[in-house]
């Protein structure tokens, strides 16, 4: 029965998965046409809502090129282990609070671990190696320049982004998602939400976010695959559907940043509830997804707005400013703690 | 929930662990050793959990696979690889390393049979619930001297790297 209610819940969570990692490229094809007085995808169904269907087809039928001196083994592995590195963090993160279906009570999350925060930075920082990989198998120029920018960016804001949280995790005390969730429920003075990021948080909030745009290889800090000096970066030996699984990490893994910032500082799926039993059950996975899609649309927001750095801007923004910002904030937070304590 | 499988996951990780260890040591290719080094740690990992050691499996994922194998690939990459691959890859100290190796089986040994008294009889079962927590409380309870030893040494290390890599400071 155990094994059975996760199979399904497994199932679920990853067509959930990517289902939205496929509309999160409609959106972002969508409201980046917007901002450039485009209109998007209009075509294929109504608002060209069918547009991540053709464009699968698309992908599937185009002809898969293996350059003849690339070297193949890692080649063909590198965008496998992008891909199954973004979806296997999805298993950890609880998307609401827990669902009565046919009189079963269960989590909504595939498993309830108590290091589930190291799991997920854990998967996340494996999934460097795909690209680190696809860089030097494909024996291109552009393409090993491309995967040494990423490592280098990569490890260099996981230190970032790894202190950002520990100010949360010491005012939760717990890696469990599910724990840190549940320590933010309630309000102050009856309307201001106990999210952390509104409990002395945000200043680790700002260095969450901007080293998580800097982790998913997002402008303005998308410099491994800058088209005006490297063609495509890491990725430019790489056609049909290898490419696409390459763009779907990208997504998954934005989708997955995007659930911790909102499980992190905003509060996971609290919101108000109301109404009958069943509205109550499925409002919290409602507000969880209204984050989610607040987060994404940032990132396209941004994507829209900004330009990218320059390789040395990026690397003194993170080790000059974000790193010392975080240890300042996470010395702040303990003493804080401390005392009250 | 009880575990499942014990036996079969510990003889699969620990096969893993050593099948990787031997790749290490005999592949050509430092990228594919690497690769080989990264299947060890991972599988080390999988052998924490099961020593009911959740945070140390975290830990040895994100710091030994995600981190520093990440920039010995990164050096690796940089480094000319045509010319190591033609470099011999074994160096012909065979007697002194043959004896290194008969010295440690010989210690390993010694241990597993006079060391009995010193390991507990049974496996320390932590609570899982609390395990990260019982190992902070010790960290910073018991050895804590030790603790701060280690991060001393690590300050040394990293003020080291400063002095050797930059020249004028």
């Amino acid at each position: 029965m155990y094994a059975l209610i996760s199979l399904v819940k497994i199932v679920i969570a990853l067509v959930l998965l990517l289902t939205a990692v496929a509309y999160s490229v409609w959106l972002e094809r969508k409201v980046v046409g917007h901002i450039q007085n485009r209109w998007g995808p209009t075509r294929v169904g109504p608002f060209g809502l069918l547009q991540p269907l053709a464009d699968g087809a698309k992908f599937l039928f185009k002809e898969d090129l293996t350059p003849p001196y690339v070297y193949k083994p890692l080649y063909i592995a590198a965008p496998m282990i992008s891909v199954i590195f973004a979806l296997t963090s999805i298993a950890v993160i609880p998307i609401g609070n827990s669902i009565t279906v046919g009189g079963i009570r269960t989590p909504l999350q595939i498993a309830d671990v108590n290091i589930g925060l190291l799991i997920v930075l854990g998967i996340t920082s494996m999934g460097v190696y795909g690209i680190a990989l696809a860089g030097w198998s494909s024996n291109s120029k552009y393409s090993l320049l491309g995967s040494l920018r990423a490592s280098a960016q990569m490890v260099s804001y996981e230190i970032a982004l790894g202190l950002s949280l520990i100010g949360v995790l010491i005012m939760s005390g717990s890696f469990s998602l599910r724990e840190i969730v549940d320590a933010q429920g309630g309000t102050f003075w009856g309307f201001i939400p106990r999210w952390n990021i509104f409990q002395g948080q945000f200043v680790a909030f700002f260095i969450y976010l901007m080293a998580a745009f800097a982790e998913t290889n997002r402008i303005p800090f998308d410099l491994p695959e800058a088209e005006t000096e490297l063609v495509a970066g890491y990725h430019t030996e790489y056609s049909a559907m290898k490419f696409a699984m390459f763009f779907m990490a990208e997504y998954a893994n934005m989708i997955t940043v995007a659930c911790l910032a909102s499980l992190l500082f905003l509060g996971g799926w609290h919101g108000p509830l109301f109404g009958p039993a069943w509205l109550q059950e499925l409002l919290p996975i409602a507000w969880f997804a209204l984050r989610i899609f607040g987060f994404l649309f940032l990132y396209i927001w941004i994507r829209g707005t900004l330009p990218r750095f320059r390789y040395d801007q990026l690397m003194s923004f993170g080790w000059k400013f974000l790193f010392p910002l975080a240890i300042a904030n996470l010395v702040i937070t303990a003493l804080i703690v401390a005392l009250k304590a | 929930m009880q575990p499942v499988a014990t036996t079969f996951f510990f003889y699969l990780l620990s096969g893993l662990a050593v099948l990787g260890g031997i790749l290490v040591i005999t592949r050509k290719n430092p990228v594919h050793s690497a690769l080989a080094l990264i299947l060890t740690l991972l599988s080390l990992a999988g052998l924490y959990l099961m020593l009911y050691a959740p945070f140390v499996a975290g830990v040895q994922i994100i710091l030994y696979a995600g981190g520093i194998m990440v920039l010995f690939l990164f050096v690796i990459m940089l480094v000319n690889l045509e010319r190591s691959a033609k470099e011999e890859q074994f160096n012909k100290q065979w007697i002194a390393g043959t004896a290194a190796a008969l010295a440690l089986g010989v210690l390993f040994i010694l241990v597993y049979t006079g060391g009995k008294a010193l390991f507990p009889e049974h496996l320390a079962q932590l609570p899982e619930q609390s395990n990260t927590q019982e190992v902070a409380i010790l960290l910073y309870g018991n050895y804590m001297f030790a603790f701060e030893i280690a991060s001393l040494l690590l300050l040394v290390a990293i003020i080291g790297a400063v002095v050797m890599a930059k020249k004028r400071i």
